[in-house]
């Protein structure tokens, strides 16, 4: 496939200066921390024209089930200020198809791959990580549970920490050991930081952190709900505080865990801050919309900026944030002690 | 393959109710086919509260000049974007992605085509109309809208066609009522073959069922609202049978915005038809 020309004002390909932009979640290392978003990148085909999919951190996929889905009757989407809704209901053709056409191009296309799941049973999601187990070309699996249980009233699964980890525990115990496993949570919760550590404890390698939030847009011309499905996740930069937020509180309570940051970053400094609050590795979600080729602008941005910071390592900046409060003070020489003191 | 680049305004001139933009977009004149849309971004690319891009036709393009590639759009000042848009002066930037979509479907033998423009859907039908005379197809433009003000290209389409029919709901111009009023005789008396249409959907629909019963084929341009424009969210789609028989949600921006009229299932767009594929079951998402 040829590729679009992207003319870029400036950045883009400026030499990088001198930061190892290495990022790691558990077992599965990248050279650059930055990744696409589940739904936000289908599976890379249409993003290649724009830029080379495989100069990302990885490609996240679509949230894949096991049988096609039609998704949800349009208007899909509003525009909110700084974001917007959606209410796309998991339109997808099915896991098969999803092997044979969409793993099978990023496989040949040499894309490092982060395959989400999603199911409305806990069975659902074990069955797809078993017919995932035998699929080459997997890096990590992704586990989006923001979806409606069937057995529970059509409560979310990452709603309720006994959910989130049941399903977790049977996505973990049916995959490939060395396989990363990541947990992608709401926001919409009360403690989300009770139902991080159960994920964690179910046998996460990695939380992603953040889904959407909902929200509901009213069109005052019509005088009805904006989409047909009424609620929709909300994204975009509007988020990003809730994102760096839920990132910090998980942080504080998971000092190891590897973190996937998303919620509104398009700059590299929005890459950067939930670099600092804890994440590992960023997504790239609705500004791919705006901006197909952001991704490598923020790439190129987020080595810039971590090297005004003196930053030699990306690594170095995780969690950065939490850092003691007099460890800023190290730099600064100790006062001589006056003699008669 | 789309484009992203840059623009730079070169001039924004009314035309009645709406307003033409010409901005440079160098490399997709070349690329463009009648059809096509291009995407704009609404205020700077990567601070604007106003996150996604807008769609809009492409009326025309000049491959060479002094500007070296432009294109034309003509836009209706609807909302805050195209609001923006219709404010920027010679010189101002914008961010374009173009040329995006699967364009009109062109014959490969000279046949009698009609070519049929709601409101300021008419805005791709010029070009079209040059290459099917270039084919030796009769053309013949039929343009409708709720007023004069609101009709776009009349002058354009008297120079590319053999008969133009105008149509306005309130009679300020041409025959009063719509252009599906007029449609069946202008076809009857062209013996045309192929209708090519865009303009609201309820228009499409009509145009569609019209040629279907007069064995025509059609092809129409829908306009579905869009996050992307490039095929990555699946926000854009419409019921479309597909050569299967099967009936998918289809993505407008990437196989469409031109459709067979007869394949699109417009009764039901803005709902999940029960019979498309994974349709959900009872009590199901
Ligand atoms: C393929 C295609 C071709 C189009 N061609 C033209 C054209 O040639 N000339 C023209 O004037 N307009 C055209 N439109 C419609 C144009 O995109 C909308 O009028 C425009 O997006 C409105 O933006 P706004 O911010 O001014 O309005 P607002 O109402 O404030 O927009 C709010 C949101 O709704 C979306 N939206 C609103 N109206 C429409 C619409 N009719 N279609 C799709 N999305 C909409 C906007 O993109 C935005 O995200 C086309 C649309 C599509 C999909
Ligand atoms: C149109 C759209 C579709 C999405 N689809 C999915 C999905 O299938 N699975 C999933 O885990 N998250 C999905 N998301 C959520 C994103 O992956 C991401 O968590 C969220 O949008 C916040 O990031 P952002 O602000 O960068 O977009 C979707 C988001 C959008 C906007
Ligand atoms: S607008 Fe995003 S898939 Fe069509």
């Amino acid at each position: 496939m040829t590729r679009a020309v992207v003319r870029f004002d400036t950045g883009g390909d400026l030499p990088a200066p001198n930061v190892d932009m290495t990022a790691t979640l558990s077992t599965f290392e990248m050279p650059s921390p930055i990744l696409t978003a589940s739904g936000c990148a289908a599976a890379g085909r249409e993003l290649d024209q724009f830029f080379d999919v495989t100069r990302l951190g990885a490609m996240v996929t679509k949230s894949i089930m096991m049988e096609p889905r039609s998704g949800r009757a349009t208007p899909r989407i509003a525009e909110t200020p700084s974001g917007m809704l959606n209410s796309i209901g998991l339109q997808g053709p099915g896991v098969h198809a999803f092997l044979e056409q969409d793993l099978a191009w990023l496989r040949e296309r040499g894309a490092r791959v982060i395959v989400s799941i999603a199911g409305g049973t806990t069975q659902e999601y074990e069955d797809l990580a078993k017919i995932l187990r035998t699929q080459e070309g997997i890096d990590a699996i992704e586990v989006n549970i923001s979806c409606p249980n069937v057995a529970d009233r059509g409560q979310v699964f990452a709603c309720r920490a006994d959910s989130a980890a049941g399903v977790v525990a049977s996505v973990r115990r049916s995959s490939d050991p060395s396989i990363p496993i990541l947990a992608k949570l709401s926001p919409d919760v009360t403690d989300l930081a009770t139902i991080a550590v159960a994920c964690e404890r179910a046998g996460a390698d990695g939380l992603t952190l953040i889904n959407t939030t909902l929200g509901v847009v009213v069109d005052t011309d019509t005088m009805r709900p904006a989409l047909a499905g009424i609620t929709g996740g909300l994204s975009g930069p509007a988020i990003k505080p809730i994102a760096v937020r839920c990132i910090w509180q998980v942080r504080e309570v998971l000092p190891d865990i590897p973190i996937l940051g998303v919620g509104g970053v398009r700059s590299g400094l929005d890459a950067l801050e939930l670099i600092l609050a804890g994440a590992n590795a960023v997504s790239v979600g609705t500004t791919v919309f705006r901006d197909p080729s952001a991704p490598l602008r923020i790439h190129s941005d987020l080595a810039v900026a971590l090297a005004d910071r003196g930053f030699e390592r990306l690594s170095d900046a995780v969690s950065f944030a939490h850092r003691e409060p007099d460890l800023d003070a190290v730099e600064v020489d100790e006062p001589e002690v006056p003699e008669w003191l | 393959m789309p484009i992203q680049t840059r623009g730079e305004v070169v001039t924004v001139r009314r035309a009645g109710a709406y307003s033409v933009l010409t901005i440079t977009a160098p490399g997709v004149p070349e690329l463009t086919r009648p059809g096509h849309f291009a995407a704009l971004a609404i205020g700077d690319l990567n601070t604007s509260g106003l996150l996604l891009r807008r769609a809009f036709s492409i009326h025309g393009v000049q491959s060479r000049g002094i500007y070296g590639g432009t294109i034309d759009l003509v836009i209706s000042d609807v909302g805050e974007g195209t609001h923006w848009l219709l404010q920027r002066r010679r010189g101002d930037a914008v961010d374009i992605i173009a040329p995006l979509g699967r364009p009109f479907a062109l014959p490969r033998e000279p046949v009698s085509c009609t070519l049929v423009g709601g409101g300021y859907g008419s805005a791709p039908l010029f070009m079209l109309a040059e290459q099917l005379r270039e084919r030796g197809c009769r053309v013949d433009i039929v343009l409708g809208a709720a007023t004069e003000q609101r009709l776009f290209g009349v002058l354009e389409a008297k120079r590319s066609a053999t008969t133009v029919t105008i149509t306005t709901e309130d009679g300020s111009a041409g025959e009063r009522g719509r252009v599906t009023d007029q449609l069946e005789m202008v076809m009857e008396r062209a013996g045309s073959e192929v209708v090519y249409a865009c303009g609201p959907m309820g228009m499409l629909a009509a145009v569609s069922e019209l040629a279907q019963v007069r064995g025509a084929y059609s092809q129409c341009a829908v306009e579905e609202s869009m996050a992307c424009g490039i095929g990555v969210c699946m926000s854009c789609v419409i019921p479309v049978i597909g050569d299967d028989g099967i009936t998918r949600m289809v993505r407008s921006c990437v196989e469409g915005p031109v459709f067979r009229g007869e394949r699109v299932r417009w009764d039901d767009i803005g709902t999940v038809p029960a019979d498309t594929l994974g349709a959900p079951t009872a009590g199901g998402h």
